[in-house]
């Protein structure tokens, strides 16, 4: 497979503002495809707008992003996966349900497909390869929330997007079930998608991470290959 | 398969679809509304004792006060489902247009309102002992635009009141006031029906007039509505 080094996601003077407060303070970055970037940092770091700013959820106050070469995002929407701290799931829908729908919202009607990794889609294999089974009949409220994380991954990759954008993956989902979905993020990158996974379970992803990048009060502070001594301890 | 992209009709379609099964599974909105509907014409019943001709001149108000407010509780509801775990975020990052989104959303109110008026208007024929002295069949082009008005207002205002405080009261204090053109002239045209003594043509002109305005309207403004922070 062919990686273009051309950076996916350029970031300019960012600024984002809630009101008083400045959830991003001028940040500036380029990412390029097929890696797999690691956004690490505390509490309020600005982690999450960083992402919600990039799937176009929030407007920077100031500065400029831009995916895939353009800075209007609205055109690019369909290359984009996201997955967010809440699930974005229907609670009363069973998975399929769930995804058959979202699937429909990007003009996708045929969800029998097999590999996600491929350039097909395909909302069972998706399930499948999240751990879960497609025939699952019960709603999603009964699901656990380990569950809901992986179908809610399963549906940010419905759309076979370029982009993945994913808000702590790994949060309240088991050490083996977090270990499968990391190799699962390993088969994506090395099929050409670029990823940004905001945890704080850094350790999961060393070795799978091709950079770590560390916010601090609404800045990018450092970028490194490796994590730091601090994170591995 | 290939990525193509949303079709505006069958996003429209999906969402109307997956409106209506949860609808049916949970029967939030349709019980609620029920319930409401039940208690007016009962307590207005009791209360009042109207004879037949009392009934025809204050029917037409009195159906359409009870349809607006009940309406109310199910376009709360319409907008809840999509805040719970954040999933209006899982359409706004998506490529399906806010427009699609605002036509189902209209649509699924315009289905839950229909089924509670068809379900109340023989109580309220039974309870009033109604009988239309005109056409009667204009009552069902006066129900169906004057539950669009309702419906269409109802889900912009609904969607406007989202991500405020207290939504359920501002819900009606926006709708409300935006709705007295169209209940003035779904009462009269009722009324006029039902009495059998002036035309109600003016007033279906006049609701349909309404319609397309707000119709119109609102599809213009949705996208900004969706998409506000």
């Amino acid at each position: 497979m062919h990686l273009d080094a051309s950076p996916v996601v350029t970031l300019t003077s960012v600024f984002k503002q809630f009101g008083r407060f400045a959830a991003l303070r001028g940040v500036t970055a380029e990412f390029t495809s097929g890696r797999l970037y690691a956004i690490l940092g505390d509490n309020g770091a600005g982690k999450t707008t960083l992402l919600r700013v990039l799937a176009g959820l929030a407007q920077p106050t100031r500065g400029t992003v831009s995916i895939l070469g353009t800075t209007k995002l609205r055109s690019v929407c369909h290359e984009l996966g996201y997955m967010a701290h809440p699930s974005l799931l229907y609670d009363e829908m069973s998975g399929m349900e769930n995804l058959r729908y979202f699937a429909r919202l990007y003009g996708i009607s045929d969800l029998t497909n097999n590999d996600p990794t491929q350039k097909d889609e395909g909302g069972a294999a998706n399930m499948t390869a999240v751990g879960l089974d497609p025939a699952l009949a019960r709603p999603v409220a009964q699901y656990s929330q380990g569950m809901r994380q992986r179908l809610s991954l399963a549906r940010a990759l419905l759309n076979d997007p370029k982009l993945l954008l994913l808000d702590e993956p790994f949060s309240n989902v088991d050490s083996g079930s977090a270990r499968e979905m990391v190799l699962l993020l390993s088969r994506l990158r090395s099929a050409g998608k670029t990823i940004f996974v905001v945890t704080h379970q850094a350790l999961l992803l060393e070795g799978t991470a091709d950079e770590f990048v560390w916010m601090e009060a609404g800045q990018i502070t450092n970028r490194a290959r490796e994590l730091r001594p601090v994170e591995t301890r | 398969m290939s990525k193509s992209s949303a079709v505006p009709s069958g996003v429209t379609g999906a969402t109307l679809a997956k409106d209506l099964r949860l609808e049916w599974r949970s029967k939030d909105a349709l019980n609620s509304m029920l319930f409401f509907s039940l208690l007016v014409v009962v307590v207005f019943s009791f209360s009042f004792d109207p004879n037949a001709e009392e009934s025809r001149q204050i029917a037409g108000g009195l159906v359409w006060v009870a349809f607006l407010f009940a309406a109310v509780v199910a376009l709360n509801q319409t907008w809840a489902r999509e805040l719970r775990n954040h999933v209006l975020d899982a359409y706004r990052v998506s490529p399906a247009p806010a427009n699609s989104l605002f036509l189902a959303k209209a649509s699924g109110n315009f289905i839950f309102v229909a089924v509670l008026e068809i379900l109340m208007t023989p109580l309220f024929i039974m309870f009033y002992k109604l009988r239309a002295l005109g056409p009667a069949w204009q009552l069902i082009p006066v129900a169906a635009l004057g539950t669009w008005a309702l419906v269409v207002n109802g889900t912009f205002f609904a969607a406007m009141s989202l991500r405020t405080r207290s939504r359920e009261i501002m819900l009606p204090l926006l709708l409300f006031p935006v709705s007295i053109p169209a209940l003035l002239a779904m009462v009269n045209a009722t009324t006029a029906i039902l009495t059998g003594e002036l035309s109600a043509k003016f007033w279906i002109v006049l609701l349909s007039t309404y319609d397309v305005v707000f119709t119109i309207a609102c599809l213009l403004l949705f996208e900004l509505v969706l998409n506000a922070e």
